[in-house]
């Protein structure tokens, strides 16, 4: 089993969850995060105070599968978060130790949501 | 003798000339509660800018084009630059000049304002800013004059075209412009690919409300005196918002089960924009019918426009001008000698309530489309892809509206260069 952590544009939440969706991944966990990865900064004024933004919103999307479903899911987000500039994001892959389903108690294989 | 100043009359043009301009706050909310977070503050920006824009070009030249003698079609440049609007009274009577001045100057904020509604989200702000400017000068003070100075709608051939407080004017004026401008500046990237949804419906109901308390003085202070024609415009402004309320939730209740909140907020625009060219002339009963009937044709147009690919974002042409269609030509039918009006209602008045309605459809698709084209030649109207999708505020004000400042860095002095490459990079 492994985890698959994806940071991608904010904007780009609908295509990926999309796409996901069309090749059956379906337990998955979203959050708001903010972050840099060498976007161009933006810069603001209020009131003749100027200051560069350094952090972009981002979303951070968690998904736990089995091994089998692993490539597929990665594939997907390539495919879907891609726009070609700076700020794409990226994807980080990490082994699971464990996993249960809190409903049933079922472990492992059993209880990631794309068996 | 020259008329002379009645002080009553005189202190309910000055209460109602303030609660004009604070519709035009009102109209920030209700705008910026229904965009995307990321073009809040451009949205409100579109309607405070012309309270700088419109006020000026309304002394310069504007109320001269809208007020003084001239001929059917314009007015002349007899008040241009301010020059002989002073303390002295009309030649109605009743309230000085300068006062004539400052309230339908509000008038003519307000209008032009309404028109941003249609382009939200993707027109560029200094195009925005020329195009305010020109217009206000071109389409809005000749169409004033035709409906208030003594000019062309007041000697259509058919009989004289009623227009109380501006269905006509503002409302439809606005309306068309808003469309041509639309149409013009063509749809946004996300529609049909993203739910748009409103980012504060609070926003929303908050700027209806405002709104609505501003239209006591919009067309309560049109009776330009306080006497009980302004006393029935005021009920009456209460009555038929009232109505499209009722009719509007039936209406939701019918085909989505529900009342919505966003839906009552535009219900209530309808009814304000169709009993507004006949406010002080009908009576109560006729300002409810008034109400419940507007809502009809605005709520399928509306629920068929999202739709469809035309982006009209915020529904300027569904509220104010089917609402303003609908309310000038059943203003033609309603208006009654026993509450004040000069003639009876008939079908005949209807016809050239009509006559008025074409004549001002045209006049301002026409001159939208001209000045848009002519202004395109100079600034793109439309913003950049990027920027489209980074959200206007940003890019258009190097602001935010909802900024809790997390890694905002301080730049001092000696960056200063730096950050004039970047800003030049963002645009």
């Amino acid at each position: 089993m492994k985890l698959i952590t994806a940071i991608i544009r904010k904007e780009k939440l609908n295509d990926v969850l999309e796409a996901l969706f069309d090749v059956e991944v379906q337990g998955l966990t979203v959050s708001k995060v903010i972050g840099h990865g060498g976007e161009a900064e933006k810069i603001e004024t209020y009131r003749g105070t100027t200051v560069k933004i350094g952090l972009t919103e981002k979303i951070k999307i968690e998904i736990g599968v089995s091994d089998h479903f692993e490539e597929r899911t990665i594939q997907s987000i390539l495919k879907s978060a891609k726009t070609g500039e700076v700020g794409d994001g990226k994807i980080f892959v990490s082994p699971i130790e464990k996993v249960y389903r809190i409903r049933t108690g079922e472990e492992d294989e059993e209880a990631v949501t794309p068996r | 003798m020259s008329p002379s100043i009645n002080s009553v009359d005189t202190c309910w043009l000055l209460v109602s000339s303030s609660f004009v301009f604070f519709m035009i706050v009102g109209l920030a909310f209700f705008y910026a509660g229904l965009v995307r977070k990321k073009n809040a503050l451009n949205t409100m920006m579109m309607s405070f800018i012309p309270m700088g824009i419109v006020s000026i070009t309304w002394a310069l030249i504007g109320y001269s084009l809208a007020y003084s003698d001239g001929n059917l079609f314009i007015g002349g440049l007899d008040f241009a630059f301010m020059n002989g609007v002073g303390l002295e009274a009309t030649e109605d009577g009743g309230i000085p000049r300068i006062l004539d001045f400052l309230f339908q100057g509000t008038f003519a904020i307000i209008t032009t304002a309404l028109i941003s509604g249609a382009v939200v989200e993707r027109i560029h702000f200094r195009a925005y800013m020329l195009f305010i400017f020109i217009w206000s000068i071109l389409v809005y003070a000749p169409m004033a004059k035709w409906v208030w100075g003594g000019g062309l709608f007041e000697h259509l051939w058919l009989g004289q075209a009623i227009d109380f407080a501006g269905g006509t004017v503002v409302h439809i004026n606005a309306a068309i412009s808003a469309v041509v401008l639309s149409l013009f500046i063509g749809k946004r990237k996300d529609i049909g690919k993203l739910a748009m949804l409103p980012h504060q419906v609070p926003f929303t109901l908050l700027g209806a409300g405002i709104l609505w308390f501003g239209w006591f003085g919009f067309n309560g202070g049109s009776a330009y005196a306080a006497n009980a024609e302004a006393a029935l415009a005021m009920a009456n402004t209460l009555l038929a918002p009232a109505a499209a309320i009722i009719c509007w939730s039936l209406l939701d209740c019918l085909y989505t089960k529900r009342v919505t909140a966003v839906g009552l907020a535009t219900s209530i625009i309808v009814g304000l924009v169709a009993i507004t060219p006949g406010a002080g002339l009908m009576s109560p009963l006729s300002a409810i019918l008034i109400g419940a009937l507007s809502t009809f044709p605005c709520y399928f147009i509306i629920m068929w426009r999202s739709r469809t690919a035309f982006d009209d974002s915020l529904d300027v042409f569904g509220a104010h001008g089917l609402g303003g269609i609908v309310g000038s030509l059943l203003t033609g039918l309603f208006i009654s000698k026993a509450w004040g009006s000069e003639v009876d209602g008939s079908y005949l008045q209807v016809l050239v309530q009509a006559i008025a309605v074409i004549i001002a459809i045209g006049y301002s698709a026409v001159m939208t489309y001209i000045i848009a084209s002519l202004i395109n030649l100079v600034i793109p109207f439309r913003v950049e892809e990027n920027a489209e999708k980074q959200g206007l505020d940003i890019a258009m004000h190097g602001e935010e509206a909802y900024t809790e400042g997390e890694g905002a860095l301080l730049i001092l002095e000696r960056d200063s260069l730096a950050v004039k490459n970047l800003a030049e990079q963002n645009l």
